[in-house]
């Protein structure tokens, strides 16, 4: 510190009007807007939504311009690319979390808002509209430059076509929800690697595990439900060529969309309760 | 008015404060002195409610601080850690504290003018130095023009220039009619800043009392708080012999 000059000796605090009195109290708006803020202003935001929009459309391209069958699911194989991106959120909402934890921002943080559970209703809120435009945005891209990809005469799907617009919109919200899971977790375990992976070995590793040992459980897992679940635009059995009725059965759209609204709220909740109880 | 009354907090097995009770009035620079691991630290962390107390209460003009309207605009304060993040600029952290509490903007460019980080304003603040980072955490203590400082070890870190700048300070603020609550280990700090002091020792009160008198009862300041905390201290170099 031999630069900056410190203050004139002497000069008070504030030159201006001591503390107008204000009426009310800081609620949800304020705390929001400090969330938005901190949320900006660190560039590493900007750089992983970035990378995840650009990853998640670039797959969905990469698929569409290599689709030689037709009769497959051209929605579904248009949104792959959301299943690798939403790591991205899910890592995201654990560092807005535990970031603060890390460098001591949390006691900054505690004491403009020390409503721990308005501070972390206001953080997801945030982070959940950020990530929900994002996810939504990367969706409908990914539909259209996928559509825009197809070759051999393929034709690209459209939104009017039955069950296409609802498996877009419902993809788009996966990166909003595993984020906010990510938020979760970070909350309960305040440490980012352990945090980061509690989600990476929790959504993917496991998930996988989990899979492969027992269909019927796997289908629960937030991997099979983003891929195919939310991302279907096939309410029947699959016939394979040659091998009969082939069917696989996975969550319905909306049960799928609502497991993972389970998978984000569960954490968000006991780490709210954690948070409000737990020495700072 | 800060009342602490009881106030008791255990880590595990270690008691960081003990049924400790004191009042800190407004207009005057109160010193809080203790050795190394006293528990100034802790009682400022249950003061903010960052911490909750295994027993006793801490209030601020009658109300615990999580009750508080608008939090910085009433108390400001500077703990020993620090509390922001090193990819954000310091203007970008006061940014997002003064909209958490409503606090007009230009108080953002006032407190940075004011703590003498206007140049540096738009550097991640991971690159500060660790007075410029005290300067910082300054700057958010007064973000809010507060009545009530809680500064914990302020001069940390600070050059001769910014123990001088943060003393007169302290006094000036004091002189506006704020309460201004500052911890220390250096009691020679503290007799040339605060008026009233609060000595603890092991969590524990020691004394609560005006500079002027505690000095009155040895050979000098220095010596009345050696002899005051001699049965406490917790972190004692072994080569000290007897006061
Ligand atoms: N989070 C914590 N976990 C365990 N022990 C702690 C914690 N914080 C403080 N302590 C202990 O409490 C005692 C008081 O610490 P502190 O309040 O930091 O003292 P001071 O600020 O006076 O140096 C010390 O023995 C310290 O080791
Ligand atoms: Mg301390």
């Amino acid at each position: 510190m031999t630069s900056a000059a410190p203050g004139i000796p002497g000069t008070p605090a504030a030159p201006s009007a001591p503390a107008e009195r204000l009426r009310g109290h800081y609620g949800f708006a304020q705390v929001a807007r400090m969330e938005w803020i901190k949320l900006r202003t660190l560039r590493s935001t900007w750089w992983t939504l970035a990378i995840t929009a650009v990853g998640s459309v670039g797959m969905g391209v990469a698929i569409g311009f290599n689709t030689r069958n037709a009769a497959g699911d051209l929605t579904n194989n248009a949104l792959a690319g959301m299943v690798p991106g939403l790591l991205f959120t899910g890592v995201l909402g654990v560092l807005a979390m535990t970031g603060e934890y890390t460098s001591g921002t949390i006691r900054a943080t505690l004491t403009a808002a020390p409503r721990r559970v308005l501070l972390l209703a206001a953080k997801s809120a945030v982070f959940g509209a950020v990530t929900l435009a994002l996810g939504e945005a990367s969706a409908f891209v990914s539909f259209f430059a996928a559509g825009a990809a197809l070759r051999h005469g393929i034709a690209a799907p459209t939104l009017g076509q039955p069950g296409v617009l609802q498996a877009v919109a419902l993809s788009g919200t996966s990166f909003c929800l595993i984020g906010l899971l990510g938020l979760g977790l970070g909350a309960i375990i305040r440490h980012s690697p352990a945090a980061i992976g509690v989600l990476v070995g929790g959504v993917y590793v496991l998930a996988q595990m989990v899979g492969a040992f027992s269909h019927s459980a796997g289908i629960y897992m937030p991997i099979l439900i983003v891929g195919n679940s939310i991302s279907t635009t096939r309410t029947e059995c699959v016939t394979g060529p040659g091998n009969g009725a082939q069917c696989i059965h996975f969550l319905s759209p909306w049960t799928g969309f609502g497991m993972l609204c389970l998978y984000a709220a569960v954490p968000l909740v006991i780490g709210g309760w954690l948070l409000a109880r737990r020495d700072a | 008015m800060i009342k602490a009354r009881g106030l008791t907090k255990r880590y595990g097995t270690v008691k960081a404060v003990d049924a400790l009770s004191f009042d800190v009035r407004p207009g005057a620079v109160t010193g809080f002195l203790g050795p190394n691991g006293s528990g100034k630290t802790t009682t400022m962390r249950l003061m903010l409610g960052l911490d909750r107390p295994d027993g006793g209460t801490v209030t601020i003009g009658g109300r615990r601080y999580r009750d508080l309207a608008w939090p910085l605009r009433e108390v400001g304060a500077l703990l020993d850690a620090r509390a922001f993040h090193p990819g954000r600029s310091a203007r970008a952290h006061l940014a997002a504290l003064a909209a958490a509490n409503s606090i007009p903007s230009r108080r953002v460019d006032e407190v940075l003018r004011q703590v003498g980080l206007d140049t540096a304003r738009d550097r991640r603040a991971g690159k500060f130095s660790l007075g410029m980072g005290q300067r910082l955490g300054l700057a958010a203590a007064l973000l809010g023009d507060p009545g009530i400082l809680l500064l914990d070890e302020p001069v940390n870190g600070l050059d001769p220039e910014g123990v001088r700048w943060i003393r007169d300070l302290m006094k000036s603020l004091a002189a506006e009619g704020r309460t201004v609550f500052v911890s220390s280990h250096l009691i020679s700090e503290m007799a040339q800043t605060a008026e009233h002091v609060i000595v603890i020792g092991g969590g524990r009160l020691l004394a609560d009392t005006t500079v002027g008198e505690l000095a009155a009862r040895s050979a000098s300041l220095e010596d009345a708080f050696l002899e005051l905390t001699s049965g406490s201290a917790e972190f004692r170099a072994a080569h000290r012999g007897p006061a």
